[in-house]
């Protein structure tokens, strides 16, 4: 009798890239029907459209490479990049802005280096990155939450205003778009009110909700909920998304004590914007994060202080996409410096220090 | 002693893994029919194979030696029963390379006739060395799988102090159950195998290290124990966690030492055995028997009636399965060893040797999954219990950077397949690791060998250069014997009293003569260097 | 003045380091050049001479000098071509075609039955690693032969053939496991 060979182990994988893709979308789930509710149809047919340009753009890049399709056009990983991206756009954004967006992340920040697994920096964020320094105006047009008082857009409407680029004529952009409670509170301190005015401002104050921006706290807190949930599964790693908010409540909370008229405070910080997505969802990418189990400490530590910096003093009103990029740039280093003591070794005698270093790093 | 006195510590990573003993240990252990041959290799186990004692029509009986060496790394082997030598040529060996080896082939007579035995009835008579000499007489190697020469390893110098003796009893891979079985069922031998080792290397005390799936084993040793009113022997049982039943691993457990990745146990004053070397021991000692039969857990989805087996070593493996009910329709996949690290058979048709605990045949037409690419997420490293970084690892041997990977500690990787095993983008680690330190001492020996080759041919070089050297010599004092005769010749004439002539004159011409002659033997030295 | 100034700050300057690359050049100076015999260790000692050097160490000094390619040593393959561009920090050079690699490790062997003991091998062998004398049938000593099969051409009779090396359980090697999928190069 002939038998089959290979090498071990001869158990059944249960773990693949699929599996570990798709919980990830679906976990995404809750927060982005949540984001829907508050902000309009634009995040869906935002969504599809970028999902539908990522696959195509993916199948494009994988034939013109001489990749075989199938299992990397199933492994949803251009889907997620794709969702991840327009939840970071506003809701209002044009079609041929999510679409540059998209086919940037794809084709530039992805496969030109190499496809899934050699990308060093996250293709969402970078996407979002092209598009905020192109179009700023644009990257402006955010929805204001479901609140009385506002203007509120059908289903059509908001496909007439994504595809035909065309208001409805009983509209003006400033009736129907309107800046995220983060805006706010970086202009209006510009102007040299205190936190506590902002928050409760006449005409804008209902936006900021009772944390972190009406609207912003149940997005928030959904993606905290699944993302707390995929970390548990071991699905991502948690030390990312738990140095991210450590670092950011940390900082937070010190400059608010120490000058709370000028400073956001930390809840406002976690649950605006999207600091909840980028915690579970974007820095844990494992392909552009750290690997070691103490560089993924900084790595996430890094980001959220990057994400403080940037929304304190930076010229955006959100760093999230910068301060991913930034930290996916130090994700080797960190690796190279954190790497744990093998069984058997001591610490002196790691391989890099006498070894490495003349190579050509 | 109660084992939950004993404290326990944990080492990193590793997997819970499903065990699927059960299905072996329904039934006691089996013996396996005396089979009509006996396919023998002359190594299986690590260090040089011995010489052949025997020769092709030699009538050998059980238990009889037919390999001995001199090295001090080496096992011999034995017949493992009574017979006549019907050949000795190269068959294929259980190997993952599926290439032949050297065996000895007996035709057993069906008689199973033992050699005269010398049995030791107290052991205490004996000194450590003379029971080490009999451990090696009687080819014991460690039957866990590494198949280390157990003489050597109980010999750990005469520095080393050993303050625990280890027993392996953890069998922490899946499917196999023959340490179980024999705990179960031979606790008497191995306590006794375990006062032997414990006495050679003269341990304070003794740890018995049972995984906590086994409980029937570990109560049957705590029986023996307690009914031999023990003090020094504990019998420990530890979480069962893959690869606690690693040497390294099994240490961190019941220590929390750390051997060093250059050392040996012995250096932090420990020594490990598994528990079929125990009772091997035993046998060798007190019943003066070698070893020449082994329990092999025949077992997997793939055969009919899985249960343990004693088998004589160099019965064929297809045997074992016929005796175990056959193979069922969907059968496809025959492991020798465990599922985690054992490496598949192209055939049935090979001998079971020292080192052969367990015959797993699989039968799920297991399509194999696309390998995606690393995609970073370090699931490796966070079970690895090396603690190595497996993904570097594996980027360095695809990259086939050999130096790097060694600075990444290759050859501290126990292959355990933890790696492998929780990889979301089926990657073949193990493999790559396997593949990288099969092609590093490949280069090692290729490196060897060169140097070998260049002192030769430096040495060649040399020989010639002398030769050369030796044969203008030669010819230049042939020369100039010539000369001289010459010169004596003309010289004599010359005496002759008709002409008279001034002897200072001679000698002038004598010694510019020799000068010509220099030049001449130079040139043709010079010439002859040139070819 | 100020260019006056200008002038002494940088004849100084030029001065100081100066002095400093003189002191640093003899406090530093590297006797001998060990390099050759760096680049003679990586080398398969094979001594066939088909790299068009007359043997191993030639190669490496003809390497060391700039004279040759770290690329045509055949025997040697891309292992060796490998080592020296990590040893000598250049990129590694693809083997050519001449020096196209022949992985197979090979040893020859004499056709006893042959062999008229004409000693013509024993001469052209590099390692001595053929025994016999004149008009006296030779054989290759197996373990030390290189397998450059420099005795081939001068044997009158054609009685020495090229086997591969036997490949034992233990000398096998793995393989590396096939790609497919994995690997982002063409």
């Amino acid at each position: 009798m002939q038998f089959k060979t290979a090498s071990s182990p001869h158990i059944p994988q249960q773990n693949n890239v699929q599996g570990l893709m798709f919980k990830v979308l679906l976990a995404m789930v809750p927060g982005t029907i949540a984001m829907i509710v508050f902000f309009g149809w634009g995040v869906l047919i935002n969504i599809i459209l970028a999902s539908v340009v990522a696959l195509s753009a993916e199948a494009l890049m994988l034939w013109i490479r001489k990749r075989p399709i199938k299992p990397y056009i199933t492994d949803g990983s251009a889907i997620l990049t794709a969702c991840l991206l327009v939840l970071a756009l506003p809701q209002l954004a044009p079609w041929w802005l999510t679409m540059i967006g998209t086919l940037f992340a794809i084709i530039v920040a992805k496969h030109l280096y190499g496809g899934l697994g050699f990308n060093p920096f996250n293709p969402a964020m970078v996407g979002y990155v092209v598009v905020i320094i192109s179009f700023p105006k644009e990257m402006t047009q955010w929805v204001p939450p479901l609140l009385e008082g506002y203007t509120h857009l059908t289903f059509t409407e908001t496909l007439n205003i994504i595809f035909g680029g065309d208001l409805p004529l009983a509209y003006t952009w400033d009736a129907i778009t309107m800046a995220t409670p983060l805006d706010t509170v970086k202009t209006q301190l510009g102007l040299e009110l205190s936190i506590n005015e902002i928050e409760n401002h006449k005409e804008y104050g209902g936006i900021f909700g009772s944390v972190g921006g009406f609207g912003w706290e149940w997005v928030n807190g959904l993606f905290l909920a699944t993302g707390c949930y995929l970390a548990v599964k071991g699905i991502i790693d948690w030390r990312i998304p738990a140095g991210l908010i450590a670092a950011l409540l940390v900082l937070s909370n010190t400059f608010a004590l120490y000058d709370y008229a000028s400073f956001a405070p930390p809840t406002f910080h976690l649950f605006s914007g999207g600091i909840m997505l980028a915690a579970f969802f974007i820095a844990t990418d494992p392909v552009t994060a750290a690997t070691t189990t103490k560089g993924r400490w900084l790595y996430g530590a890094g980001i959220g202080v990057f994400i403080f910096i940037i929304r304190t003093w930076g010229a955006y009103p959100d760093g999230i996409a910068f301060a991913v990029i930034l930290m996916n740039m130090a994700a080797p280093l960190l690796d190279y410096y954190t790497m744990p003591r093998a069984f058997g070794h001591s610490w002196t005698e790691f391989p890099h220090h006498h070894k490495a270093d003349d190579d050509e790093q | 002693m109660t084992r939950s006195s004993h404290q326990l510590w944990r080492f990193h990573g590793g997997l819970k893994l499903e065990s699927n003993k059960a299905i072996s240990t329904q039934s006691p252990i089996v013996k396996a029919r005396l089979p009509k041959r006996l396919v023998i290799p002359v190594q299986q186990h690590i260090g040089e194979a011995g010489a052949l004692l025997v020769k092709k029509g030699d009538k050998v009986l059980k238990g009889q030696v037919i390999t001995q060496s001199n090295e001090y790394v080496s096992a011999p082997v034995h017949a493992s029963s009574s017979g006549t030598v019907i050949d000795i040529d190269e068959y294929p060996a259980p190997h993952p390379s599926g290439l032949n080896t050297l065996c000895v082939v007996i035709e057993t007579d069906g008689e199973d006739k033992w050699v005269e035995l010398q049995p030791t009835n107290y052991v205490k008579t004996k000194s450590p060395a003379e029971l080490r000499q009999l451990i090696r007489k009687a080819g014991i190697v460690g039957l866990g799988g590494a198949a280390f020469p157990t003489a050597v390893k109980v010999n750990p110098g005469p520095q080393a102090h050993i303050e625990t003796l280890i027993i392996n009893g953890a069998e922490c891979e899946p499917y196999i159950s023959c340490d179980d079985m024999l705990m179960r069922e031979y606790a008497t031998e191995l306590i006794s195998g375990c006062g032997i080792i414990q006495y050679m290397v003269s341990a304070t005390h003794c740890l018995i290290a049972v995984e906590d799936n086994k409980p029937e084993a570990v109560k049957a040793i705590q029986t023996v124990i307690s009914e031999q009113a023990l003090h020094t022997i504990e019998v420990v049982s530890i979480p069962t966690i893959y690869p606690t039943g690693g040497e390294k691993q099994l240490i961190k457990v019941l220590t929390q030492k750390e051997v060093p990745s250059d050392g040996f146990p012995s250096d932090i004053g420990l020594l490990v055995q598994n528990v079929g070397t125990a009772v091997a021991v035993h046998k060798a000692v007190v019943l003066g028997e070698p070893l020449i039969s082994r329990i092999v857990t025949v077992t997997g989805e793939g055969v009919k009636q899985p249960q343990n087996m004693e088998v004589l070593i160099g019965t064929s493996m297809s045997e074992l399965i016929e005796q175990s009910g056959g193979y069922h329709d969907d059968a496809c996949k025959l492991i020798m060893g465990g599922p985690m690290m054992g490496f598949t058979l192209q055939t049935d048709h090979l001998p079971i040797i020292k080192g052969c605990n367990c015959l797993l045949v699989e039968n799920k037409p297991e399509e194999t999954p696309a390998t995606m690419p690393c995609i970073r997420c370090g699931a490796c490293a966070s079970v690895c219990p090396a603690q190595l970084l497996p993904q570097q690892l594996f980027w360095m041997a695809s990259s086939k950077n050999f130096e790097q990977v060694q600075d990444y500690h290759l050859f501290d990787c126990i292959e355990c397949g933890c790696c492998a095993q929780v990889c979301p983008s089926q990657i073949p680690l193990v493999q790559y690791y396997r593949f990288a330190k099969t092609e590093i001492w490949s280069q090692e020996r290729d490196r060897i060998k060169s140097d070998h080759a260049r002192v030769r041919h430096d040495f060649k070089q040399a020989r010639i250069e002398l030769e050369k050297k030796e044969r203008a010599e030669k010819l230049r004092k042939k020369k100039e014997l010539l000369e001289k005769k010459k010169i004596a010749e003309a010289a004599a004439k010359n005496d002759t009293p008709e002409t008279e002539v001034d002897p200072k004159k001679v000698a002038i011409e004598a010694a510019m003569k020799r000068v010509q002659d220099k030049k001449a033997a130079k040139q043709t030295n010079n010439t002859s260097s040139d070819e | 003045m100020s260019i006056l100034i200008a002038i002494i700050v940088l004849a100084t300057i030029s001065v100081f380091f100066g002095l400093l690359l003189g002191y640093t050049s003899v406090k530093f100076h590297v006797e001998g050049d060990p390099v050759v015999d760096k680049i003679d260790a990586l080398l398969p000692q094979t001594q066939c001479g088909q790299c068009t050097y007359p043997g191993c160490r030639p190669y490496a000094e003809a390497i060391a000098a700039g004279e040759a390619n770290i690329n045509q040593c055949p025997p040697g393959g891309e292992t060796t071509m490998l080592a020296l561009s990590e040893l000598l920090g250049i990129e590694p050079v693809p083997l050519d075609d001449e020096h196209a690699d022949a992985p197979e490790k090979t040893v020859v062997y004499i056709d006893e039955q042959t062999c008229i003991g004409c000693t013509l091998c024993i001469q052209a062998c590099p390692v001595d690693a053929i025994l016999g004398a004149a008009k006296q049938m030779h054989s290759i000593i197996e373990s030390e032969c290189t397998g450059c099969n420099l005795c081939i051409p001068p044997c009158p009779v054609d009685c020495i053939h090229i086997i591969p090396v036997k490949i034992e359980p233990e000398t096998w090697r793995w393989s590396l496991p096939e790609s497919t999928v994995t690997s982002p190069k063409a």
